[in-house]
């Protein structure tokens, strides 16, 4: 996911072209208070003329505590983008305020209610101590994303390249994310220019099951898609294990064994996700 | 009368003569030889142990017959830290000499103060690579009378070789030189490297001099320019600005875009078919072309592929991809920084090529006939895969024909990587405003928004395809930039020809016209 400042057409232009699986079109922390008009004005008007291809868009408003967060609201929500994400998301009630918002919106401007969804943005202790009642709340939350910078603020904590202070908020979002089936999006690497620091932490990101991971520069995409995209073996693997399986269960066994290792349920299922990450239709293999 | 690919070319024009238009990449050289009679040299001679050095530049000048029509060439190894184009000039307007044509391999922004000499008629005709800056200006403007003559670098050979340039005067700088006039430009306190621009003007000039900031003691090594071939001799303070020589332009980009058009141009080559053992590769310097290196390099160290010569302007970074041993060879007609030159001292396998073996048409092998891969860049670029890389947007001139379409007319996968849109203007039209290499030369575009291969190529847009490469027809994506930047007003130009694009073969490619109102 590619952060984009909501105030600067040139990298709004070219958002669509870097393989980004989704596009973060900013109106929050990246636009200084007084540009916040220029950037909601030149979000609403790239979201209706610029073809940003195969990327999903989701644009990040203000907080509704915040002058412009109704204001964003009313200019974005009509467009239907693919998403809105909701920064400092702490707690059910700010869901609710949100949404109702949003469908009032939607109601005037006769859409369904069904089609935009929400990331809900935890970058706070509380948003974490909620965050499993965030999750579960409305089928429209689809993702939980973490923001690591607010919320190593919010902790009066320093920024560190291991992520001590925020890897239990990490797994907590995970955790929320996955008892609910919902994606969890990783926080950002800040050092553009450290690509080993940030493949680090990237795989550390995909081994606690986070499904994806924030970018503030094109050039980060690559090395993340690398991590996240499964090899040739895996892939390999995963299609040998599905295709066994559907033979053995034609046959009435269940569990089977693989070059020695036990084959069940839980294996094929992590092999099904595999295949899908890698774009393989597993259901007719 | 129009030239194969629909310009119209006058059959004469005043102060040039009588020109031949386009008829094709390589439709004249299908013949083997050159119809043009080709000038002898010069056949000089020097008294045993007759002294060559002179007190300073106007002296050495004053002894080489300098005259009202002579005809002054240089090099431009040292890119836009010259320093001796401009003292050569100011001291034959000194003198009151007129009517000079000034025949450098190409000019820059370091030349803006030779302005005042297109002016006052002290120069009034100008063959070259590549024209910029003020001058660039001035000429789209019309100060000269007789238009602009931009050859390509093999092209410039074979102009000497014809005697349509016959230079009287060639001023050589160097950064090292003896007193004989054996000079290299691979070290020095402005070491600049190659010396490959300047061997055909110290083989053909009725004088020569060579200048240096760095006189050595007898002899200087390695012998790029030769001393049987040197005049007189002249030790300068300084021959320019080596912060400026070094251009720097061999720093991988971190422009994302230039970064992403470059990975995908990395793919195209990868998957093209000609991405195996032994491939000779020639990219450009800076911006997404040497980013294409960067990729290269990688997958090259992936896949195990070894390459067998790199080509061309060379920086340090084709330098490192020799001493790893990815490549057996570089030829290297120019070199972009200080790590290059040193090479060129120290590796016998980075050897110094001159512009005729680089890419002159005219003979039995230049190297970018025997090249596999080249990486090019682009001003504009329109749907028939025609390249401007001479004038801008505005239609003033302002880029360098340089080895653009020889190395496209030579190589076996043209690849041209640019933007599809700079700013608001785009860079893929229906159309470019100046023709400088020919759509039939080039196989693919990469832009960041989509790659094109062209129609002549369907074996390689097959391949491509089978490689999971999005290809779009490259009418769909100039509609589409235009949807994005609208459609530009069209420049207003006057009749009069104020440039001539000459092809590498010596037909007419193109004619640059006066642009009216420029301001």
């Amino acid at each position: 996911m590619l952060y984009i400042p909501g105030n600067n057409p040139a990298m709004l232009q070219h958002g669509g072209i870097y393989g980004a699986d989704s596009l973060l079109l900013d109106l929050e922390d990246a636009v200084a208070l007084n540009q916040k008009d220029a950037a909601r004005i030149l979000v609403r008007n790239m979201l209706q003329t610029i073809d940003f291809y195969n990327s999903e868009v989701c644009v990040r408003i203000n907080h509704l505590d915040t002058p412009f967060g109704r204001e964003d609201l009313e200019e974005i929500v009509p467009l239907q983008p693919d998403a809105i994400r909701y920064p400092k998301t702490e707690s059910v009630e700010d869901l609710k305020k949100l949404l109702a918002i949003i469908e009032d919106i939607e109601n005037k401007h006769n859409l369904p209610h069904d089609k935009m969804t929400i990331h809900a943005m935890i970058e706070t202790a509380m948003g974490v101590q909620n965050v499993f009642d965030i999750a579960s709340f409305s089928n429209r939350v689809d993702a939980l994303t973490i923001g690591g910078q607010d919320l190593m603020a919010d902790m009066n904590i320093k920024n560190t390249k291991e992520g001590t202070g925020i890897d239990l908020a990490r797994k907590m979002i995970v955790m929320a994310a996955k008892a609910n089936g919902i994606d969890a999006i990783d926080t950002v690497f800040v050092d553009v220019n450290d690509e080993e620091g940030l493949k680090k932490e990237t795989e550390y990101a995909k081994n606690i099951g986070f499904s994806g991971k924030a970018v503030i520069n094109p050039r980060q995409i690559d090395i993340i898609h690398e991590v996240f995209t499964p090899t040739n073996e895996e892939v390999r693997k995963a299609y040998r294990i599905v295709k066994e399986f559907k033979r053995n269960k034609e046959a009435g066994i269940g569990v089977f064994a693989i070059e020695g290792k036990m084959i069940d349920a839980p294996v094929v299922a992590r092999a099904e996700y595999v295949l899908e990450l890698a774009g393989i239709d597993y259901k007719n293999i | 009368m129009k030239n194969v690919i629909g310009r119209n070319i006058p059959e004469y024009i005043n102060g040039i003569g009588k020109v031949e238009p386009f008829l094709g990449a390589w439709e004249k050289l299908k013949k083997g030889w050159m119809d043009e009679i080709t000038v002898p040299p010069p056949n000089k001679a020097k008294l045993p142990h007759q002294c060559k050095s002179c007190m300073d530049l106007r002296m050495a000048i004053e002894k080489t017959n300098p005259h009202d029509g002579m005809t002054v060439s240089f090099h431009h190894h040292l890119r836009s830290g010259d320093n001796i184009l401009v003292m050569t000039i100011d001291i034959l307007a000194q003198m009151g000499i007129k009517n000079i044509t000034l025949a450098s391999s190409s000019l820059n922004n370091s030349h803006d103060s030779i302005l005042k000499y297109l002016k006052d008629g002290t120069i009034t005709k100008i063959w070259t690579s590549g024209l910029r800056g003020e001058l660039g200006k001035a000429v789209s403007e019309g100060v000269l009378d007789v238009p602009v003559t931009i050859h390509s670098h093999g092209g410039r050979v074979r102009a000497i070789h014809t005697g349509k340039i016959q230079i009287d005067l060639a001023v050589i700088a160097a950064s090292a030189a003896d007193e004989e006039g054996n000079a290299t430009g691979a070290h020095g306190k402005s070491a600049f490297g190659s010396m490959g621009y300047a061997r055909i003007d110290s083989r053909y000039a009725k004088q020569v001099i060579i200048v240096t900031d760095n006189m050595v003691e007898y002899p200087c090594t390695p012998t790029s320019i030769q001393q049987h071939y040197v005049d007189y001799v002249v030790k300068v303070d300084s021959i320019g600005d080596a912060s400026k020589i070094a251009s720097g332009t061999t720093r991988i980009t971190k422009s994302p875009m230039d970064l992403r058009i470059a990975k995908l141009a990395a793919d195209v080559i990868e998957n093209s078919g000609m991405f195996t053992e032994g491939f000779s590769f020639q990219v450009g310097a800076g911006g997404a072309s040497l980013a294409v290196a960067k990729f290269i390099r990688e997958k090259m160290k992936k896949n195990g592929v070894k390459g067998s010569f790199l080509l061309g302007g060379v920086t340090s970074y084709g330098v490192d991809m020799l001493n790893e041993g990815l490549f057996r060879a570089i030829f290297d007609v120019q070199s972009f920084d200080a790590a290059v030159s040193s090479s060129i001292l120290k590796n016998r396998n980075n050897i110094e090529i001159s512009s005729g073996y680089y890419a002159n048409p005219y003979n039995c092998g230049c190297m970018t006939n025997k090249l596999d891969i080249v990486v090019l860049g682009a001003l504009e670029i329109d749907i028939d895969f025609n390249v401007n890389v001479i004038t801008g947007a505005d239609g003033i001139i302002r880029g360098a024909s340089g080895g653009h379409s020889d190395t496209a007319s030579g190589a076996n996968l043209t690849v041209v990587v640019c933007p599809s849109f700079r700013g608001r203007i785009p860079i893929i039209k229906k159309r470019v405003h100046t023709i400088v290499t020919p759509g039939e030369t080039v196989d693919v575009l990469v832009t960041e928004r989509g790659i094109c291969v062209n129609p002549k190529k369907p074996e390689l847009e097959e391949s491509l395809i089978k490689a999971g490469l999005k290809i779009k027809k490259i009418e769909d994506l100039q509609k589409e930039v235009e949807g994005i930047t609208g459609v530009e007003k069209p420049i207003e130009f006057t009749d009069k020809i104020v440039g001539i694009v000459e092809y590498r073969d010596g037909t007419i490619i193109d004619v640059i016209k006066q642009v009216k109102n420029a301001n």
